[in-house]
């Protein structure tokens, strides 16, 4: 279905460049479990009349909370966000949101749904029922005016947040990763129509704040890209300009380029890269339970992967590999992470590489397997210091609590509970140690001391 | 481009398109039609007979005639629904400045736990002696303290489960409201409302249900030497009780059930499977409640036709509920002078419970003594033991039919609906014929009492263990099945742990209905025969005839202790294990 095109366009967008939202020196951090943990920080950022800014980053990056902070929806710890020169002091007036869940309100039609903005204004309401009905037109969706939003595919709803957002003709639209909860045709297809409405002039917005942790997204819609650094927190790593012209050509060399330099930069590898498998010792030596964040990937998780990759040759193009998996190459990255923290794998260029302690894990049988991945495990810090301290205990027993004081420093009580989920699925994996979920301790795995890592499960 | 043009399209004027309804009416519109006809012209001809006039030198004879019975049957009605509007004003009011202020919600929350807690009943008689010298001379104040305590049964669930939704109102509804600029009113009729509309209704069901109980056990009260007696069911089954007539026990008995199971046909029924549009996830659910009720009415054009009409009071409402301002929080918190209010509500709210708290016991100081505390403590061990006792052998009599019923789907249709009325049906209505029976067979009302208490209680238990059995998956049996798992063994590895977490939900309300029926179980007469058990509901009771207050109110306190502790330290626990451990 293609959204409508009106006739004639009144007032075409003017590309004036006039300064709309503007942060200065924005932070915002989140009570930790003992201190104040930053997501953002030193954040400035300007938007402008004309432009499509995405911003891009791993989970974690606090993209989302700096779009909300722009909207007024949360408070900033410090440093100010503005709309037209003006310091915000509550929800800004100038932007209407999109959600990456819709937020539709189930209990109302399309129709309904569109009008709450106007609603809100105290429009007339005839006046507002005209005007959704133009919004409804605009981006596709006549004819669903009176269906109720669980009667509706996903892309269909996303167009009801459209419509929503765009009939209240905020200056600046806010879309928080919009096209995620959509399969990968729809989102093209949505797209793709949204921003051929951009360009038609028709689009009753003056600019776009998109979030987005999908970099070819960001390459397809955005005129600039603000990429965010997840660690240590949230701050602007680079800002890219794409200067390319719409309908964007994915395959034409230049778009390629851009791509592999935001990859570059959002994975914080260059492209030459260290060579896999020769990792200084004095790196290994430096890691700590702060600067060694354990990625979220279940044992399963890295081992698929590392199988993969060791029936592609051990060498493959990660890009290459989601694509054939149906996935995002981010989504890929926790188990990626994990590979290169074990030294089981390494990124050289695009490429992700198993190294020879890789290879033996990919495809030694589930004993042997074992004993490879504790002994990768046992040198990371979070899971040496639980191997350690449940050894050094006479009962061999140790509450996980005291681990949760031990992270409470260096992460939120959210990022803890991750830690040490993954350090539990890892040492129960490698049979290092065992965990009680009831009285949630660590513990000496018996059958484990006894037999050795290789050690056959009850 | 602009979205908003001054030029509405013309549409047809309002008589035309009213002509054009009428004319496509069906005999549907004409049977809601005379329904609501019907309705209306009952409730007044029923809430006129409220303010009649009575004095309270003469004391109130029911008459028991069965052709009165339809009439006192509709007066009933009337209570229990006067009730449930106070009980959702109330939840709107309570819930909202609980959810909202911070500070507010640290009082109301504990408070509304504590309420729970309370026997209600307890305080009827303080509720009547308060109302009647409100509205001297006229049945009002009657009136009142009863729907008073319909409305206390029925209130506090409703109004945590609205302040649940409230508080976990989803994320991105709440942003949705603040980054469109809602109106707070706005908010709240379209977005928190309707958020919390299915637990709402649910749990107005269910407190609907337990409030037949109160109806029965306030329309005929006992004050000191004075009968009051409204004219209702319960009424009328208390005077066919005193004259020992059976037969129209009877049949005060079937106009009970036929208001039962009509109000959840007419009524429930239709609500629930209304409320179904409320539903927050996006896909269409599986199971769906129908109702012929709602279907018929659908097919109806006067819902349409109402809505229509009252479109425009609709919408002066929402223009005059913009004085409530914006939805949307300051981005900048002054800490120091939220602390300093902080502090202040803190003392104030502080200074007021301890100002109370010495009030009280300076009162029961200079009455009795703080000794008045000592037999209702010991009386309540025995109570306590007839609480435990009756719900450990609900649980091994009911688990079992329980399980039985909920793996059978064809089972749980026809028990289900059957025990949702036995559950509403108030177990005091049945306690004459169990006492007749007491009297014939010489069982003392010490273990009897156990019974009459059950008699209200234990269906919660079976109630929640069939909804526990339902929920486990088919993959699961089949699995134990293809195991061989039997027996003993697959009731502890698999229907226990299954059953558990739902069972301890019915264990926490019948263990508290227990408790508060105790005070009506614990004494109780036929005719001319009066049995007492020992127990603290017989003490409260006695108190509330005698109407010694200092004993009333140890009486209470140290039940509503009772209560809270084994809440606390037993049912909470369960139910933390339950939540954590056995959840499916």
């Amino acid at each position: 279905m293609a959204m409508n095109t009106l006739p004639t366009s009144e007032n075409a967008r003017a590309a004036d460049g006039e300064l709309l939202l503007e942060t200065a020196g924005l932070t915002k951090s989140y009570a930790g479990a003992d201190r104040e943990l930053p997501v953002l920080s030193g954040i400035d950022l300007q938007i402008r009349a004309g432009e499509v800014v995405a911003l891009l980053g791993k989970s974690g990056s606090g993209k989302s909370t700096l779009l909300r902070c722009m909207a007024g929806l949360v408070p900033a710890s410090s440093g100010t966000v503005s709309y037209k020169g003006v310091a915000l002091t509550g929800a800004n007036p100038g932007t209407a949101m999109v959600f990456q869940t819709f937020a539709l309100l189930p209990w109302l039609t399309v129709q309904q749904n569109v009008e709450l903005g106007l609603e809100a204004k105290g429009v007339h309401p005839v006046e507002r029922a005209e005007a959704a009905r133009l919004a409804i037109d605009l981006i596709g969706l006549d004819g669903f005016e009176s269906a109720y939003p669980k009667e509706l595919s996903g892309g269909m709803r996303q167009r009801v947040g459209f419509a929503r957002a765009l009939v209240v003709e905020p200056d600046v639209l806010m879309m928080d990763e919009p096209f995620s909860a959509l399969d990968v045709l729809t989102a093209e297809n949505l797209r793709g129509e949204l921003m051929e409405l951009w360009e038609s002039g028709q689009f009753p917005t003056r600019a776009i704040v998109l979030v987005t942790h999908n970099i070819e997204e960001a390459v397809l819609m955005a005129d600039r890209i603000v990429v965010l650094g997840s660690r240590p927190y949230g701050t602007i790593r680079e800002i890219f300009e794409v200067g390319l012209d719409r309908p964007r050509d994915r395959n034409s060399a230049a778009f390629e380029d851009i791509i592999d330099r935001v990859y570059r930069t959002m994975t914080g590898r260059q492209k030459e890269g260290r060579t896999p498998g020769r990792q200084e010792p004095v790196e290994l030596e430096k890691r700590t339970v702060a600067n060694t964040a354990l990625p979220t990937a279940s044992v399963d998780g890295l081992s698929g992967l590392a199988e993969l990759v060791l029936h592609r040759g051990g060498r493959c193009d990660l890009a290459g590999l989601a694509d054939d998996l149906g996935l995002e190459v981010d989504d890929l990255m926790p188990q990626v992470d994990a590979l290169d923290l074990l030294g089981f794998a390494g990124i050289s260029g695009d490429d992700l590489l198993l190294t020879d302690t890789g290879t033996a894990f990919a495809t030694a049988d589930v004993q042997d397997s074992k004993t490879i991945f504790a002994e990768a495990a046992s040198r990371l810090p979070l899971v040496k210091v639980i191997t350690n301290s449940v050894r050094s205990k006479p009962d061999g027993t140790v509450r996980a609590g005291f681990f949760r004081d031990l992270l409470a420093h260096h992460y939120t009580s959210e990022q803890v509970d991750q830690q040490l989920e993954t350090a539990t699925d890892w040492g129960r994996y490698a049979e290092l140690y065992a965990y009680d979920a009831g009285p949630e301790e660590y513990r000496r795995d018996d059958t484990a001391d006894t037999a050795g890592p290789a050690g056959t499960q009850r | 481009m602009s979205f908003r043009t001054s030029t509405p399209t013309s549409r047809a004027s309002f008589p035309a398109r009213f002509a054009g309804r009428l004319s496509r009416m069906t005999w549907v519109d004409l049977v809601v039609a005379a329904a609501v006809i019907v309705l209306l012209y009952v409730t007044l001809r029923v809430g006129k007979g409220v303010t009649v006039s009575f004095s309270t030198s003469q004391s109130a004879k029911v008459d028991t005639s069965v052709a009165e019975l339809p009439y006192d049957a509709a007066r009933s009605l009337l209570r229990m629904f006067v009730a449930l509007a106070l009980s959702t004003v109330f939840t709107f009011v309570y819930a909202y400045a609980a959810a909202r202020s911070r500070r507010l919600e640290r009082v109301l929350i504990p408070a509304l736990d504590i309420l729970q807690s309370v026997p209600v009943l307890a305080f009827l008689t303080v509720a009547v002696t308060g109302f009647v010298a409100l509205f001297p001379g006229s049945m009002l104040g009657l009136e009142c303290a009863s729907i008073f305590a319909i409305f206390t049964s029925q209130a506090w669930n409703m109004t945590f489960s609205f302040y649940h939704s409230l508080t976990s109102l989803p994320r991105e509804l709440d942003e949705l409201s603040r980054s469109f600029g809602f109106t707070r009113w706005m908010r709240f009729w379209k977005v928190e409302l309707p958020a919390g509309m299915i637990g709402l209704v649910w749990n107005g069901m269910m407190s609907f249900g337990g409030g037949w109980f109160f109806l029965v056990a306030s329309e005929a009260i006992t004050l000191g030497h004075t009968d009051y007696a409204l004219p209702g069911v319960g009424s009328y089954a208390g005077a066919a009780i005193a004259d020992g007539d059976l037969a129209k026990v009877g049949c005060a008995i079937l106009t009970m059930a036929v208001m039962v199971i009509g109000v959840n046909f007419l009524f429930w029924r239709p609500l629930t499977a209304w409320a179904e549009k409320f539903k927050i996830e996006q896909s269409e659910a599986s199971e769906v409640q129908r109702s012929v009720v709602l279907d018929f009415l659908r097919r109806s054009t006067w819902p349409r036709l109402v809505g229509r009409l009252l479109h425009p009071a609709g919408q002066a409402l929402n223009r005059a509920g913009r004085v409530f301002g914006t939805d949307d929080r300051p981005l900048v918190v002054h800490h120091g002078k939220r602390r300093a209010g902080d502090v202040a509500f803190a003392l104030v709210a502080g200074g007021l419970i301890v100002w109370g708290l010495v009030d009280l016991g300076l009162y029961l100081y200079d009455h009795t003594g703080l000794g008045v505390f000592g037999e209702p403590l010991l009386l309540g061990l025995a109570t306590f033991a007839r609480v435990a006792v009756l719900v450990a052998v609900a649980t091994v009599v009911w688990v079992p039919i329980g399980v039985r019923i909920g793996f059978s789907p064809r089972l749980t249709r026809i028990a289900q609906p059957v025990v949702q009325v036995l559950a509403s049906f108030p177990a005091n209505f049945l306690f004459p014929l169990a006492v007749w029976f007491f009297i014939r067979t010489g069982l003392s009302i010490d273990i009897g009492g156990m019974f009459l208490m059950a008699l209200g209680a234990q269906w919660y238990i079976l109630f929640n263990t069939i909804a526990g059995a339902m929920a486990i998956p088919t993959d699961l049996r089949e699995a134990m099945d293809d195991l061989g798992v039997r027996g003993w063994q697959r009731w502890r590895r698999l229907i226990i742990p299954g059953v558990f977490p739902s069972y301890v939900t019915g264990g926490i309300t019948a263990s508290g209905g227990a408790w508060n029926a105790s005070i009506v179980a614990e004494v109780v007469t036929f005719g001319g025969t009066t049995l007492t058990a020992t127990g603290l509901g017989a003490y409260i009771a006695r108190a509330t005839e005698n109407g010694n207050h200092p004993e009333l109110i140890a009486g209470v306190v140290v039940m509503s202790a009772y209560v809270v502790s084994l809440n606390r330290f037993l049912w909470r626990r369960l139910y933390r294990l339950a939540e954590s451990r056995y959840s499916l």
